[in-house]
């Protein structure tokens, strides 16, 4: 910043910043079954950022590289899969149930975890959601390759038939728009300043009298709870839960996610989700690009050339490039959204 | 019994895999300060190139033993050149996030161009046949990986702890900026011990392909298991990379012949152990 701002108004600008940009999504996001837009695409994109952003919670305010995440996305999908077809629950109380479990799972995960940094840290997550898919895939009621099928979205508080599309999605949008605004809340509390402090320079903030590791550990417990969140409500969305949202290669994707979006924006995340579930869905009916038909089996491919050009050439991602181009231009504004 | 000896056995072959595959990772993490994610990836191409060197050219397999790993140690070395060396200045994790990305690159590929099922790969007639222990069967190849991963793997080691150019190696890895001073090309160290390291993942690739059938996913599932013999051992030490690979080898062998249902999970169970008991690796020191 060329000249310095008051905290609280650079802190109150923000805020205002942040309600302007969350309504203008909630209101775009809110006209898609009258723009011809197919739904379920918004319904699996929006799963996805909210698993995104519960992701950046982590990784961009607590710099902590989590390679398991999936096991919670996962996690919370099979029992709530479970809850709502095997026991009958109605799918707020499946949810609910779906999210608890991701808690509690990232309590246990993350006292074992937090005991090594940087890149330990990320073989360990990803080792231990390694376990859980090795266990996913041998216990009986997940039903192995095939997962949980067929699971009814049953009506919302008894009221509102979710196997209609349009209610389905505004529940899911709900869902969405409570969970991002909380994870705005958590990040600009006296909590998430802490935690960017723990992140800027541990030392420091131990020596200020900080407890980094129950920090940590907070971080790292509201990160699986909201992922669990998009879990579950992703299991009732899809009526499954399968392997393939335990798999290392969707804890790959969600970090991918973040990066493209940029890591440490509050909006960042949900433009990465978008974008690589866009590209991912447009892949999936074949891509010509004259006489050449690129498929859905370069998938793969596609996302390893983005995660390499990324990490090479574009680090801040879409939402930190557009901030720090606008720094540029505008140097009185508050650098963070 | 004969059970029992012939999961040993299979224990003590997976453990060589791990042994040379964490040695591998402990070398580069050492300098480079690096995990290296793409490490299975350059395994299964290590195999690829084994099978592609005798369908295409009807190179065998000891000269693959040899070829094998200079081509993918010439690739690592590109790696290293072009990419790599520009994240030393970040965060750590980028290398991370970096060798990921490649690795899903090299697997897609070769996904698309093979096909995901498996290429059988013909043993050498040399290695047809085996001994008989009295007590239990032992194939040829099988005695050979586990003596030729010993070997690399003691070789490895005494050249690193031994040897002067080894001392230069562990001088770097604690202050490169010194070791620079003293007029040590230091950069090009970094980049012949990436080459070397890949080399490494190359070779057991080469030595798996006869055992196991060469497909492009062979490393994907691998290398999250040899990530956790690497937390289970610490990176602090050369020597504690390839024990821990052995050993734990033969836990996972132990495991199917007791609780087949756990020899999958075993290992994870075991890092989460060591990680409550002592979180810096069973060899490793804080760093």
């Amino acid at each position: 910043m060329a000249t310095p701002t008051p905290v609280a108004m650079t802190a109150a600008a923000g805020a205002r910043r942040f309600a302007l940009g969350f309504v203008v999504l909630a209101g775009v996001l809110a006209l898609v079954p009258f723009a011809g837009i197919y739904p379920v695409f918004v319904m699996k994109a929006l799963c996805f950022a909210l698993f995104a952003c519960a992701f950046n919670l982590l990784l961009g305010y607590g710099g902590l590289l989590s390679f398991g995440h999936a096991m919670f996305l996962g996690t919370a999908g099979y029992v709530c899969a479970h809850a709502a077809k095997a026991w009958g629950w109605p799918p707020e109380a499946a949810i609910a149930v779906g999210t608890l479990s991701a808690m509690l799972l990232g309590a246990a995960v993350g006292v074992i975890a937090i005991r090594r940094q940087g890149i330990y840290f990320a073989m360990i997550t990803l080792a231990i959601a390694q376990m859980f898919y090795f266990f996913y895939l041998q216990t009986p009621f997940t039903h192995g390759e095939d997962g949980i099928q067929a699971v009814p979205r049953g009506r919302l508080f008894g009221l509102v038939d979710l196997t209609s599309t349009t209610a389905m999605y505004y529940t899911v949008l709900v869902i969405f728009l409570a969970g991002f605004a909380a994870i705005y809340r958590i990040v600009h509390s006296p909590f998430g300043a802490a935690l960017n402090a723990i992140r800027e320079n541990e030392p420091r903030a131990i020596s200020l009298g900080y407890d980094a590791d129950r920090y940590k550990l907070m971080a790292f417990v509201l990160s699986a709870t909201f992922a669990g969140l998009a879990g579950a409500t992703k299991a009732i969305v899809f009526e499954l839960a399968s392997l393939t949202d335990v798999h290392w290669t969707m804890s790959g994707e969600v970090v991918l996610m973040v990066l493209v979006g940029g890591m440490g924006t509050i909006f960042g995340p949900v433009v990465g989700a978008f974008v690589i579930v866009g590209i991912e869905s447009y892949l999936s009916a074949g891509l010509t690009l004259g006489s050449v038909v690129i498929g859905p089996e370069w998938v793969t491919v596609i996302t390893g050339v983005i995660f390499v050009a990324c990490v090479l050439a574009f680090r801040r991602g879409i939402v930190g490039e557009w901030l720090a181009w606008r720094q540029r231009r505008r140097p009185g504004t508050p650098p963070d959204t | 019994m004969q059970a029992l000896f012939g999961q040993l056995l299979i224990g003590l072959i997976n453990g060589a895999f791990y042994a040379l595959l964490s040695l591998g990772l402990a070398v580069i993490f050492g300098l480079l300060n690096i995990i290296n994610f793409a490490h299975g990836a350059l395994y299964m191409l290590g195999a690829f190139c084994a099978w592609l060197l005798l369908e295409r050219l009807g190179v065998g397999y000891f000269w693959a033993l040899l070829v094998a790993p200079l081509i993918v140690g010439a690739l690592g070395v590109v790696i290293e050149r072009t990419m790599l060396s520009r994240l030393y200045k970040l965060d750590h994790l980028y290398g991370l996030l970096l060798t990921f990305g490649l690795a899903l690159i090299i697997q897609g590929v070769f996904n698309n161009v093979y096909g995901s099922s498996g290429q059988p790969y013909r043993m050498p007639d040399v290695f047809t046949g085996g001994y008989n222990l009295g007590f239990m069967f032992l194939p040829k190849y099988r005695a050979w990986v586990i003596v030729a991963s010993a070997l690399v793997c003691g070789g490895t080691w005494f050249v690193i702890e031994r040897t002067r150019l080894g001392s230069y190696l562990r001088a770097a890895t604690e202050n490169p900026a010194v070791v620079q001073a003293f007029g040590i090309n230091v950069p090009r160290m970094i980049t012949l011990t990436y080459g070397f390291g890949v080399a490494l993942a190359a070779f057991a690739g080469v030595m798996a392909a006869p055992i196991y059938q060469v497909a492009p996913q062979m490393g994907a599932n691998l290398i999250i298991v040899v990530f956790a013999v690497v937390v289970i051992g610490g990176m602090g030490s050369i020597g504690g990379a390839i024990i821990t690979g052995f050993v734990l080898g033969v836990v996972e062998g132990l495991t199917k012949v007791f609780y087949p249902e756990a020899s999958n999970t075993v290992i994870f169970v075991v890092m989460v152990l060591v990680l409550i008991v002592r979180p810096a690796g069973l060899f490793g020191r804080e760093r």
